[in-house]
């Protein structure tokens, strides 16, 4: 599994990279892994807004869907489209397959890094 | 096996139809632009192909078939007969009433019998499977709350055992779905319906026997609980082949239910439907019953809407030739038959469950109703062999599997429901197929991985079919 | 009394007495004293099978069988051949349960696909669904396809059947959303009133191909009215038309559902019937119910299963935009028997003669002084005024074993004739319209 220091993380297993002023987000590797193989993503549209907390899309599996919740509040710029069509790209490496970038944030989640997520991950796989 | 559109051949065909006896007009506008690709093919070939396929589809004949949920029972031969009569499927829906005297006359007695077994007062035929049946019992629900001008009702309890369709049905009648968590012992907890309940509710669904098949204890107390905050009960009949005949809704405290007569009262499921999901009710609720109601006058049956129907939720009448199949099986189970029916699916699911229990997990241990839910989580742990790698080895026996993976609250599900219809015989070659699936999973888990072995295929790849949706054969121009 | 029970009652103790009970009473302790039922229900005694074929015989004998059928309104004789009750009674497919085994389940599976395919072709869309209820439950589902957070108002046109206009608005009062209704104007859809009732809200709109009177509409214009606004544009199809009518796809619809019973299906006093729903490839994972998709299994080999299955109740649970869970399958699979036995040749002679007929007794009665109500392009449906009440005309067919068109009120009839009724038919009830008006 692995957790790139660079990046911050939340407890709902999102990854976020911070470009200037905009979050880009996905979800973590233990995510992906602990989800399965994913065949569909559900995504908002750019100029959505977003809110901290509450789901922004989805993400399928064949059996099942898992919510992907917003670690911001702020309003969608961009959205991965690559992953609408290749939603396998997120098994085959969370980190660059991110799901959308957020601007005009007004509110941000206390996040954690890589060293405490990892030991969150471990955690909650044990449990 | 080849598709249809494989076997086609451009210029084959069946002679249905004579030449036309009057001169060809066609109607002016617009003209089909593109060619319509159907199988060219001979009655032989359309004969055999399905003939093929059959084959390579699993029916209630076909063996065991112990679908926790689904209550897949015997489907009697004369139900087919009654419902091919030409007197039933010969007859316009809207030919004048007077002319179909015999169609009301079976929806009158249907809706007396079946009110009988629930504890109804009232019964609509329109809704044509069981999710269609709850979503018309929760509009009966919202127009009863709105007629009263109580418009702060906007939330539905559902269990958290409950089949999918509940909450599903619950939000498209636009309410919001509140989650009560089960007991340890499988019931609904009592503390978190009360607090649950309160003003705001619009009701609650519940199942009973529940879906981890036991019949809840406290049943007049949720009930009681329900009512006196304000809400209604919904009663879901998915499982009340455990109890027809011994215990009635309607005396348990629901104002509103749903029948599965595709289940419980042996109409055939046809591979996924059609169904008939009957909605019945207590007296205040009949004038929110959806569609024209029949009604005996003096001089025969009449139909009418209602002013304050919550409307029409499918054309005509619902599925009615499945309801004379459903209503030839009651009039020939009659008083005792009913009974008998239910005593017998307890009786088989009870049976199996005690010549199982030493071996695999029960879920929930006890006295179960008709089905029971064998929790197969430590098995994995211990062996790999997961619920799903069980149902698929139990194809290479030429049995289908129990329901997989439901209910959602133990994780390694399987759900065993034999029905009554099965003897003794069977379900002791089926005990001893299980017991040897269970001894393969402990000695040669790995290959059980690999089942089925023996089936027509092997395991399907879902990722594949998911991930890049192939829904249709795609025609090469010739 | 009929019985299913297999084991005897010596069998059923022992069977007891076996896992420690001494009664059927100790089965059922958990069930309180309170809610059981006492003294059995008041049921009548079982039946034998014999009793209870004659009883259900009798009742189906006071139904009358109208040898002569010129009805249709949204159900339609035709002819159905052989070989579709033959193959499609086979027991296999009728007491098989949803294919969630796709082991074991591939022959049903495959005609799914099969199906599916079939009805893309009629429709030129990219993507159907397993089915539905019926034709009005379709469109139902098809409008909850469109709604999203800013578009929630449903309109269809006022030329639609009204069994289907009761099922949208019963849906409606369900979900909150709103349908309204855009008026007609000899006897299409009035062009004017849509571009007005248009707008930002406006999550689609639908119409009938032919509508409820039979007429053909301008379906290219309405459709790109309703695109200009950024509505979806919906059609109910009919899928013998559709043999021989432009496509839904060429007019740019973005969900086309029909009413599948004139495919091989029964009358049967309204149901079973079969709900066909097809979808562009955009909006096709918004489909509610099963869908069947091709890949192959661990060896390789060719294979279907359900899929896009996150989709569905069972899995979103109160998020899935619908509750679907039985279909239609059987009647699915005999829609695909029929147009196998019909193939491409047959359908399209049955929409021509469907069509050819109705023109032949249209221009009869016209004759016979029962003029055509609006001068448009119709399929197998026309409306026409009458001289003498109705209701007059239609007990006099009525005493003849002729089942008349639908009253639309007391001068008006809506006749349909399909392939299954000949000249002499024809003949024969003009002239005994004619008798019936005074003629």
């Amino acid at each position: 599994m692995q957790y790139p220091a660079e990046l911050k993380y939340v407890k709902s297993h999102e990854w976020i990279r911070m470009e200037g002023d905009t979050a880009v987000i996905g979800i973590s590797d233990y995510a992906q892994d602990a989800l399965g193989d994913l065949v569909f993503v559900n995504l908002p549209e750019a100029g959505d807004s977003v809110t901290l907390g509450e789901a922004f899309g989805d993400v399928e599996s064949v059996k099942a869907v898992s919510d992907v919740i917003s670690p911001v509040t702020g309003v969608v710029k961009e959205i991965n489209e690559d992953l609408l069509e290749n939603p396998q790209r997120i098994n085959e490496a969370p980190y660059e397959a991110w799901f959308i970038k957020v601007g005009e944030i007004t509110e941000e989640e206390e996040y954690l890094t890589a060293e405490a997520y990892e030991a969150f991950a471990a955690e909650e796989a044990e449990g | 096996m080849k598709l249809i559109f494989e076997r086609s051949k451009r210029g084959r065909g069946c002679s249905i139809l004579p030449e036309c006896d009057v001169p060809v007009v066609l109607p002016e506008g617009d003209r089909r632009e593109r060619e319509l690709h159907l199988p060219q093919v001979s009655e032989t070939d359309v004969s055999r192909h399905y003939t093929e396929l059959a084959k390579q589809t699993y029916g209630v004949n076909d063996g065991f078939y112990p679908l926790g949920s689904c209550t897949m029972k015997y489907n009697p031969k004369v139900d087919e007969e009654t419902a091919a009569l030409s007197g039933f499927t010969e007859i316009h829906p809207l030919q004048p009433v007077h002319t179909v005297q015999g169609s009301l006359a079976a929806l009158a007695k249907a809706e007396e019998l079946f009110c009988e077994v629930t504890g109804m007062d009232g019964m609509s035929f329109q809704p044509a499977a069981g999710a269609h049946g709850e979503f018309t019992g929760l509009l009966l629900i919202k127009a009863y709350h709105k007629s009263r001008g109580d418009l702060k009702r906007t939330k539905i309890l559902v269990p958290d055992s409950a089949h999918g369709t509940n909450p599903a049905s619950a939000s498209m009648v636009g309410f919001t779905i509140v989650n009560i968590p089960s007991a340890p012992d499988g019931g609904v907890d009592l503390k978190a319906l009360k607090q649950a309940a309160g003003e705001d509710t619009a009701g609650l669904m519940l199942t009973n026997p529940n879906t981890v098949g036991l019949f809840d204890r406290n049943i007049l107390e949720i009930t009681k609980i329900v009512h006196e905050s304000g809400g209604l009960c919904y009663y879901d009949g998915a499982n009340l082949n455990a109890v027809m005949g011994v215990a009635r809704p309607g005396d348990m405290g629901f104002d509103v239910i749903h029948l599965n007569l595709h289940k419980t009262f042996a109409a055939p499921h046809g591979g996924g439907g059609p169904g008939s999901g009957p909605c019945g009710c207590k007296d205040f609720l009949i004038p929110f019953l959806p569609g024209p109601r029949v009604k005996q006058a003096e001089d025969g049956y009449r139909m009418s809407r209602m002013e304050t129907s919550v409307g029409d939720v499918k054309a005509f009448y619902g599925n009615f030739a499945v309801v004379v199949k459903s209503l030839t099986y009651i009039l020939m189970l009659g008083k005792e038959g009913v009974a008998e029916a239910a005593c017998n699916a307890v009786l088989n699911a009870n049976y199996m469950m005690r010549k199982l229990e030493d071996l695999y997990e029960m879920a929930y241990p006890g006295t179960c109703m008709h089905e029971f839910v064998m929790d197969l989580g430590k098995l994995k742990h211990e062996t790999g062999v997961s619920a799903l790698d069980v149902a698929k080895t139990l194809l290479d026996y030429g049995i289908h599997p129990p329901t997989m993976y439901f209910p959602l609250i133990v994780h390694e599900a399987l759900m065993v429901e034999p029905t009554e219809t099965e003897s003794r015989e069977t379900l002791d070659t089926v005990i001893a197929i299980f017991r040897e699936v269970y001894r393969r999973a402990k000695e040669e888990g790995e290959k059980l991985h690999q089942s089925p072995v023996k089936a027509p295929i092997r395991r399907p790849d879902e990722v594949q079919a998911a991930r890049k949706p192939v829904i249709r054969y795609e025609f090469t121009e010739a | 009394m009929g019985r299913f029970v297999v084991s005897t009652p010596e069998e059923q103790q022992e069977m007891l007495k076996s896992i420690g009970f001494q009664s059927f009473e100790e089965l059922f302790a958990d069930v309180p004293e309170a809610v059981r039922v006492k003294d059995g229900l008041k049921l009548p005694e079982g039946l034998s099978e014999m009793e209870a074929f004659d009883y259900l015989s009798s009742l189906a004998g006071k139904n009358q069988v109208f040898p002569h059928v010129f009805r249709g309104a949204g159900a339609y004789r035709h002819y159905i051949p052989a070989a579709v009750k033959r193959i499609t009674g086979k027991e296999e497919f009728i007491t098989s349960y949803t294919p969630y085994q796709a082991e074991i389940s591939q022959g049903l599976l495959q005609s799914i696909f099969e199906y599916q395919t079939m009805m893309c072709e009629l429709t030129g869309m990219d993507a159907a669904n397993a089915s539905v209820y019926d034709g009005a439950t379709a469109a139902a589902e098809a409008a909850a396809m469109c709604i999203d957070r800013k578009r929630r108002n449903i309109l269809v046109s006022a030329t639609t059947n009204p069994e289907v206009i009761r099922v949208i608005q019963t849906y409606c009062f369900g979900s909150g959303n709103q349908l309204i209704l855009v008026p007609e104007k000899d006897g299409e859809t009035d062009p004017e009133a849509l571009k007005n009732l248009l707008n930002a809200e406006t999550a689609c709109f639908y119409v009938q191909q032919p509508n409820f009177y039979g007429i053909l509409e301008d379906y290219e214009a309405l459709g790109e009215l309703t695109h200009g606004c950024g509505a979806k544009f919906l059609m109910g199809f009919n899928p013998i038309a559709a043999a021989i009518l432009k496509t839904p796809a060429g007019y740019g619809a973005d969900i086309a559902v029909g009413e599948g019973q004139p495919l091989g299906l029964s009358l049967n006093f309204g149901g079973p019937y079969l709900g066909i729903m097809t979808a562009t490839a955009a909006m096709m994972r918004k489909l509610p119910g099963r869908i069947v998709g091709q890949t192959v299994d661990a060896a390789g080999n060719r294979a279907f299963v359900l899929t896009l299955q996150a989709r569905e109740q069972h899995i979103r649970r109160e998020k899935a935009s619908s509750n679907v869970c039985s279909n239609q399958a059987l009647c699915a699979l005999t829609a695909g028997v029929y147009l196998s036995v019909m193939g491409p040749d047959g359908l399209i002679q049955a929409a021509e003669q469907c069509t050819s007929k109705a023109h032949y007794l249209q221009e009869a009665l016209a004759g016979a002084g029962l003029p055509l109500a609006f001068e448009k392009p119709y399929f197998h449906e026309f409306v026409t005024g009458t001289p003498a009440p109705a209701q007059i005309i239609l007990e006099r067919l009525e005493r003849e074993g002729y089942l008349g068109g639908l009253p639309l009120g007391e001068s008006k009839i809506l006749w349909c004739v399909t392939e299954r009724n000949t000249r002499k038919e024809m003949d024969e009830l003009v002239s005994l319209v004619k008798e019936a008006c005074g003629k």
